[in-house]
């Protein structure tokens, strides 16, 4: 105590004698405001520039532009609907293959994973965040859908046709190896390292003291996991896959190849359909006049799903926080 | 919107003045599919006359803006523009070369050109009316061929695309119920299949899709070894699509019918027609504000016509017959003129 009371006043002391020079924090002051600032500036100029640039389409449209199906680019018929479900199913395919993938090579690699083989797994998956999206749609494309098309698609296809339910949901018309699973393969594919390594990090921040502790009073692995670490780390873990959705539904090249691109809506989820990003990367080119104003209104409606979807995931986490 | 455009060609422009470039050189922008040919020609030309083309692959759609923009010498479009647009934005139109669409397919056992199917027949598998190979119709123009009794997966280009255009009109002229349904677009509302992005997406999905059919640039089939369809072309005969079969497409055609020569070469009268040739075409400013650069973009083409036919053959392209080349030049001298009223075009 008296070390302690020590240190303060010797520290109080050489603040005293040192003279303060503070013409560096108002300029740092302000500067960091102004890149913060910045931020929400962009963010409104570009919601600011989708909806001006959308807005003939909305008028046009009203809200028929988002529950329509109907995407005629020779009519002039624009609706939203199919792009909309097709991004949404396609992350959330992700989401369910990929966030118990991620957690368990978290989980592996700060508790159970051998010291030697922790190095090599870890940079494997933060290599697998560095490759770009287009080398995932080639792979998707050219090595994953023929492979599952003939070992997935056509054997389950033939078992369930028929069948009520399961005969829809997993029948393939078309059994090319593309669609919706496949778009959701690829894209939990690419979400795992981004979920992983934000989980990994969170789980190596806490206490060791914590978990000893409970091994202490004779908790298994598993009860340490399910009932330490995994609470202590929920609210963070949220975060992590937040993160992760906003990959998957903001994800263009990459689904553009695998999702076999089609204005249908359907139950199979074997069926090509399309997302907001694969129709933008899609029509933008050659787009002109109510298409092209079509096109942004579709870039502002996929804003506005991100912006709900991360608004929803604040909600949750204040939910989890308050308990 | 336009607002858009001018960031768009701000940016452009950024770009063009930051390039060094000798004051001679020339910008063109739009159609992917003739860059390949034009990017030849240009490097011929440079090397014979010093001056250079700067030509921006970026679509037909984006062509037709930046020459509307002004804010190149020359735009590129797979799609005529009609004599209306033309009028209303003073611009003249001609074509460059011409191209084949072909129908490519992945059955067991079938090579190609062993597969044989009429325009009416291309059109009601596109639209889910045909969707099994073992089709009655298709049986009976193909008797000797062996065709299995599996689902038809129909592939299309799923970017707007001037390909899918030509391949549309084509369809529209051979079928009513598909005139009526779904047009002739860039893009249309396909009612069955799948979209592969670009001609290499489409190649790659028929390749390795079974039972699928699709259609690409007649180079593509042939650089990918794909099997393509014998189709049948208005004189009720089964062409070989190849540069001699879309030249005879051309042959025949009237290219006085629309303005601009902005006529579709599909379904063109003649025993050797390939039935799905279409040209790509250039649109430039008749009023020209910088009558010397417009200048030289004329003098570039004519350098083409003249020299760059083996260039564009090598690259399974056709070159435009000589008269319509004669009738292009006249258009040129007669229809451009600078703000003293003098030809731009000199013979």
């Amino acid at each position: 105590m008296a070390a302690l009371s020590e240190r303060i006043s010797t520290s109080t002391m050489q603040t005293i004698r040192r003279t303060p020079k503070t013409t560096f924090d108002p300029v740092f002051r302000w500067a960091s405001c102004a890149s913060a600032v910045l931020v929400l500036l962009v963010l409104a100029g570009i919601l600011g520039s989708m909806v001006y640039g959308g807005w003939p389409a909305f008028r046009e449209f009203g809200f028929g532009f988002v529950t329509s199906s109907v995407w005629n680019v020779g009519k002039e018929e624009f609706g939203a609907w199919v792009a909309i479900a097709g991004t949404l199913t396609s992350a959330l395919i992700a989401l369910v293959i990929g966030v118990p993938i991620s957690i368990g090579i978290a989980i592996f690699l700060t508790q159970l994973c051998p010291p030697w083989l922790k190095r090599p797994v870890s940079t494997t998956v933060e290599l697998l965040a560095a490759v770009p999206s287009i080398i995932y749609g080639m792979w998707g494309l050219f090595v994953f859908a023929p492979l599952f098309a003939r070992y997935v698609q056509m054997p389950v296809s033939s078992l369930v046709e028929g069948m009520p339910i399961l005969g829809t949901v997993l029948y393939a018309r078309v059994p090319s190896g593309v669609g919706l699973l496949t778009a959701g393969i690829i894209l939990a594919i690419m979400i795992i390292p981004f979920i992983a390594s934000i989980t990994r990090d969170i789980l190596d921040q806490i206490p060791t003291i914590l978990r000893e502790s409970a091994y202490g009073i004779g908790c298994t692995t598993w009860e340490v996991v399910r009932h330490v670490l995994l609470p202590q780390a929920g609210v963070s873990i949220i975060g992590a896959i937040m993160l992760g959705l906003g990959r998957a539904l903001g994800e263009t090249m990459a689904v553009t190849f695998v999702i076999g691109n089609a204005n249908r809506l359907s139950l199979s989820l074997f069926d090509p359909s399309s997302t907001i990003a694969s129709r933008i990367a899609n029509e933008f080119n050659e787009a002109s006049d109510l298409h092209f104003n079509a096109l942004l209104a579709l870039g502002c409606i996929l804003f506005l799903v991100t912006f709900t979807v991360l608004v929803l995931a604040r909600l949750l986490i204040a939910r989890m926080r308050t308990r | 919107m336009k607002f858009l455009s001018f960031a768009f060609a701000a940016g452009l422009a950024a770009s063009i003045l930051t390039t060094p470039a000798a004051a001679a050189d020339i910008t063109g922008a739009g159609a992917t599919f003739p860059f390949p040919v034009y990017a030849k020609w240009a490097e011929a030309y440079k090397k014979e006359t010093g001056n250079g083309l700067n030509y921006q692959s970026i679509g037909s759609g984006g062509g037709i803006k930046q020459i509307q923009a002004k804010t190149v010498d020359f735009g590129a479009t797979d799609a005529p523009l009609k004599g209306a647009d033309l009028d209303k934005h003073g611009l003249l139109q001609f074509p460059t070369v011409m191209g084949g669409v072909v129908p490519v397919v992945n059955i067991a056992g079938v090579g190609p050109g062993q597969l044989k199917l009429t325009g009416e027949i291309l059109a009601d598998i596109f639209q889910g009316k045909i969707a099994k190979w073992s089709d009655a119709r298709i049986a009976k123009l193909n008797e000797g061929v062996k065709l299995p009794d599996a689902p038809i997966t129909p592939v299309y280009r799923s970017d707007a695309s001037g390909t899918t255009n030509v391949f549309t009109t084509y369809l529209s002229q051979v079928s009513e119920a598909w005139k009526a349904d779904l047009g002739a677009n860039a893009a249309v509302n396909w009612p069955v299949g799948q979209g592969g992005k670009g001609n290499e997406g489409v190649a790659a999905t028929v390749k390795q899709v079974p039972n699928a059919i699709g259609y690409v640039e007649y180079a593509y089939a042939k650089q990918n070894n794909i099997p393509y369809v014998l189709l049948q072309n208005k004189a009720g005969k089964f062409p070989v699509p190849s540069d001699k079969s879309f030249q005879a497409a051309a042959a025949n055609a009237d290219w006085n019918a629309a303005p601009g020569f902005g006529i579709s070469l599909t379904d063109q009268a003649g025993d050797e027609a390939w039935p799905i040739t279409a040209p790509t075409f250039i649109l430039v400013h008749k009023a020209p504000a910088k009558p010397e650069q417009t200048a030289e973009v004329l003098k570039f083409f004519a350098w083409a016509y003249k020299n760059g036919d083996k260039l564009a053959s090598d690259l399974d392209y056709v070159p435009l017959p000589d008269n319509v080349v004669a009738m292009i030049e006249s258009a040129w001298a007669k229809e451009i003129k600078d703000p003293s009223g003098q030809p731009v075009y000199k013979q």
